[in-house]
């Protein structure tokens, strides 16, 4: 059982790095938005788990109340998000952000 | 013992990343990037609250963590409307 | 008639999150009466205050629990192996820094509402893509595509199987 709280614990924490690089190392701002929503929500979701592993196996009340409010954030920032990045992509093209060396743009065409 | 002080080295580790993307915070050449790094900063915080409320066995932590996620994404989604067209 | 069912229905989920949420403490059954009572009275406000947003559009048929169990095959089955597949790949573009972008445009012939939220969230979250517009009337997708390999991509191309998912599973 610890075992498999500190592979979780590993993966989150080298996923979550990954997207902070990803942040600072991108070009523009869409690609910057790949990076860290892709990479935060994946490695957030593997911290959380962890916590709900950690919850069951210690068990009682305590445990068993980690286990629903780790799972319910799991479900939080799945659906909220991508939802987020979404809008902020988004907001980001109609404020007239071109994409970094795009090779086409059907959404400029389109307006 | 040893698997609460990993939950909170874990947090640890996450709060370093928070500090770097607070890097693309502050350099971000436009208002979008700011607003993608306050995004990605709301998820390890989301993280982090639920780690350290693991590690130190405070339940109420946890419960922040939540409200705090509900919170954030509605942050988001007004940052992003007023990005879209001003404040209005 | 149709308006209290709406308003039972929202109450009926608002007050399960809200038992969820404050489940271990207590003595009354596995809650404490103070819970039960104070739940019963948010979830009510909860329900006459958005009753219609959650129903607007057929929302019942959300309530199937065969789509539920299709809901979850595809969390843990394609949609997570796409995930890790897109982590991998961000790692890639952010090591080596070769990247195409562009916009393209598709139309993948989802209906509702909800099927379109459920494959504009799958795209964003696997590998190379990022939905950034959708056409309300005419269901177009306008996709932020990391390497762009056809201008004019078939549906497959940019998103896999996921519309057919998305279909099974919310329209």
């Amino acid at each position: 059982m610890n075992v498999l709280i500190y592979v979780f614990l590993g993966i989150g924490a080298i996923f979550n790095g990954l997207g902070a690089v990803a942040l600072l190392r991108f070009p523009d701002v869409y690609t910057r938005i790949h990076g860290a929503t892709k990479c935060t929500t994946f490695g957030s979701i593997f911290s959380i788990l962890a916590v709900a592993v950690y919850g069951a196996a210690r068990g009682g009340g305590d445990g068993v109340g980690m286990v629903i409010r780790a799972l319910l954030a799991l479900v939080f920032l799945l659906l909220t998000n991508p939802t987020g990045s979404h809008a902020l992509a988004r907001a980001a093209h109609r404020a007239g952000i071109k994409p970094f060396r795009a090779v086409v743009d059907r959404l400029e065409e389109h307006r | 013992m040893i698997v609460e002080l990993s939950l909170g080295i874990g947090a640890a580790v996450l709060l370093a990343y928070a500090l770097v993307c607070s890097i693309r915070l502050a350099i971000g050449p436009t208002a979008a990037d700011r607003a993608v790094a306050l995004d990605t900063i709301n998820t390890l915080v989301v993280a982090i609250m639920v780690l350290v409320g693991a590690a130190f066995n405070l339940m109420i932590i946890m419960d922040v963590a939540l409200v705090y996620a509900l919170l954030s994404f509605v942050g988001t989604l007004y940052i992003a409307r007023y990005l879209e067209e001003g404040l209005r | 008639m149709r308006r209290v069912a709406e308003i039972a229905a929202t109450f009926a989920l608002a007050f399960l999150v809200y038992l969820l949420l404050t489940l271990p403490s207590g003595t009354f059954g596995l809650w404490s009466a103070e819970e039960l009572l104070a739940g019963a009275v948010i979830a009510l406000l909860a329900a006459l205050a958005s009753h219609r947003l959650l129903w607007e559009q057929g929302g019942w048929r959300l309530l199937n629990p065969w789509r539920w169990v299709v809901f979850l095959v595809y969390l843990v089955g394609p949609f997570f192996l796409a995930m890790a597949k897109a982590n991998l790949d961000v790692a890639y573009r952010v090591i080596t820094g070769r990247i195409n972008p562009g916009i393209v445009r598709f139309n993948p012939g989802l209906k509702t509402d909800a099927g379109r939220t459920l494959l504009a969230n799958s795209i964003t979250l696997t590998p190379g893509t990022l939905t950034l517009e959708v056409d309300e009337e005419t269901g177009d997708f306008y996709v932020h595509w990391i390497n762009v390999r056809n201008v004019d991509p078939a549906p497959e191309e940019v998103c896999g199987p996921f519309p057919r998912w998305a279909k099974v599973v919310a329209e």
